[in-house]
């Protein structure tokens, strides 16, 4: 069972799945960015898994898994920052009430 | 004592139990995010499944990401989401409406995702063999890090240089934004000193 790479990607799309769920339907910003965070995680699962699995790409799956960790670093430093900024002005986290930016 | 080769009553190897313990505390932790009513608790339980993803990079063979996966995700990015939880939560507490209204078609959507995903998977054949020099370990990633893909590393180093500049000027105050401002306040500041804290105490308070 934990040895074939089904297994593996299956467990990455169910974990990619809730992590949609959790963009979509929450309505406090962070939850939808810690969504977002497990939403990377699943995809890195499946990245490192064909890593190891399949010949062509033995060390180059590791490799990208570390640059894709590097840039949601990144993209959680901004995002969490721009929800900071807008909780300044706004005193709230709830997405649906940030409805004045549609303007 | 060395342990049975297979799990006495089960007949399953060491791994699929690994596997199982970590995909159930994944997933778990993963709902318990997402469904959760305490967006504090959301965050601990975001922690236990980062820790459980750990779990299966070292079940992959790849140590380092393993490492970094606690260094990066438990180590940091965990903290700054804690830390920003605390900071924009208002004290009502957590708010009774977790989902949108439109909940059940993200519930639909997210669900649709998940069959389609998993067609994908069941019906292609994927090699079922271990690769070759998987436990190829860190020093060959490290010598592949330095020549196929410093480019890519060189781009990184930049663009976390440019997240963190970002990143401080984004949540910065907007009071200090002019610095022209503060040095035109300053001198009537001085002029106009607060009615509680006389001159003299700040002057005798020299020595």
């Amino acid at each position: 069972m934990s040895q074939s790479l089904d297994a593996y990607l299956i467990l990455a799309s169910l974990l990619f799945a809730i992590g949609t769920f959790g963009f979509l339907a929450r309505r406090n910003a962070i939850a939808m960015l810690m969504s977002i965070e497990l939403m990377l995680n699943a995809v890195n699962l499946a990245i490192v898994a064909f890593g190891a699995y399949v010949p062509a790409l033995a060390g180059h799956g590791a490799l990208i898994a570390l640059f894709v960790m590097a840039v949601a670093a990144a993209e959680a430093t901004v995002g969490l920052a721009i929800v900071i900024a807008i909780y300044r002005n706004k005193r709230t986290p709830l997405v649906d009430e940030y409805a004045s930016m549609r303007e | 004592m060395a342990l049975p080769q297979t799990i006495p009553l089960l007949g399953w190897s060491w791994d699929d139990l690994i596997f199982v313990v970590l995909a159930g505390v994944m997933l778990g932790g993963a709902l318990m995010v997402v469904i959760g009513r305490n967006i504090i608790r959301s965050g601990l339980y975001m922690i236990l499944s980062f820790a459980a993803l750990a779990g299966f990079y070292v079940l992959l063979g790849a140590p380092i990401v393993a490492a970094a996966q606690v260094l990066i995700y438990i180590g940091a990015i965990s903290v700054l989401i804690l830390f920003a939880i605390m900071l924009t939560q208002s004290k009502a507490g957590p708010s009774n409406l977790v989902f949108h209204h439109q909940a059940w078609a993200a519930g639909v959507a997210a669900v649709g995702l998940a069959v389609l995903l998993l067609i994908v998977i069941l019906f292609t054949d994927w090699p079922a063999e271990v690769a070759d020099g998987v436990a190829a370990g860190t020093a060959a990633i490290a010598r592949l890090l330095f020549s196929d893909y410093v480019l890519a590393f060189e781009i990184v180093s930049v663009l976390l240089l440019a997240a963190v500049i970002g990143g401080v000027f984004l949540a910065k105050r907007e009071e200090a934004l002019d610095p022209g401002e503060r040095q035109v306040d300053e001198p009537t500041l001085a002029r106009q000193p607060p009615p509680d804290r006389p001159r003299g105490v700040a002057a005798s308070e020299g020595p």
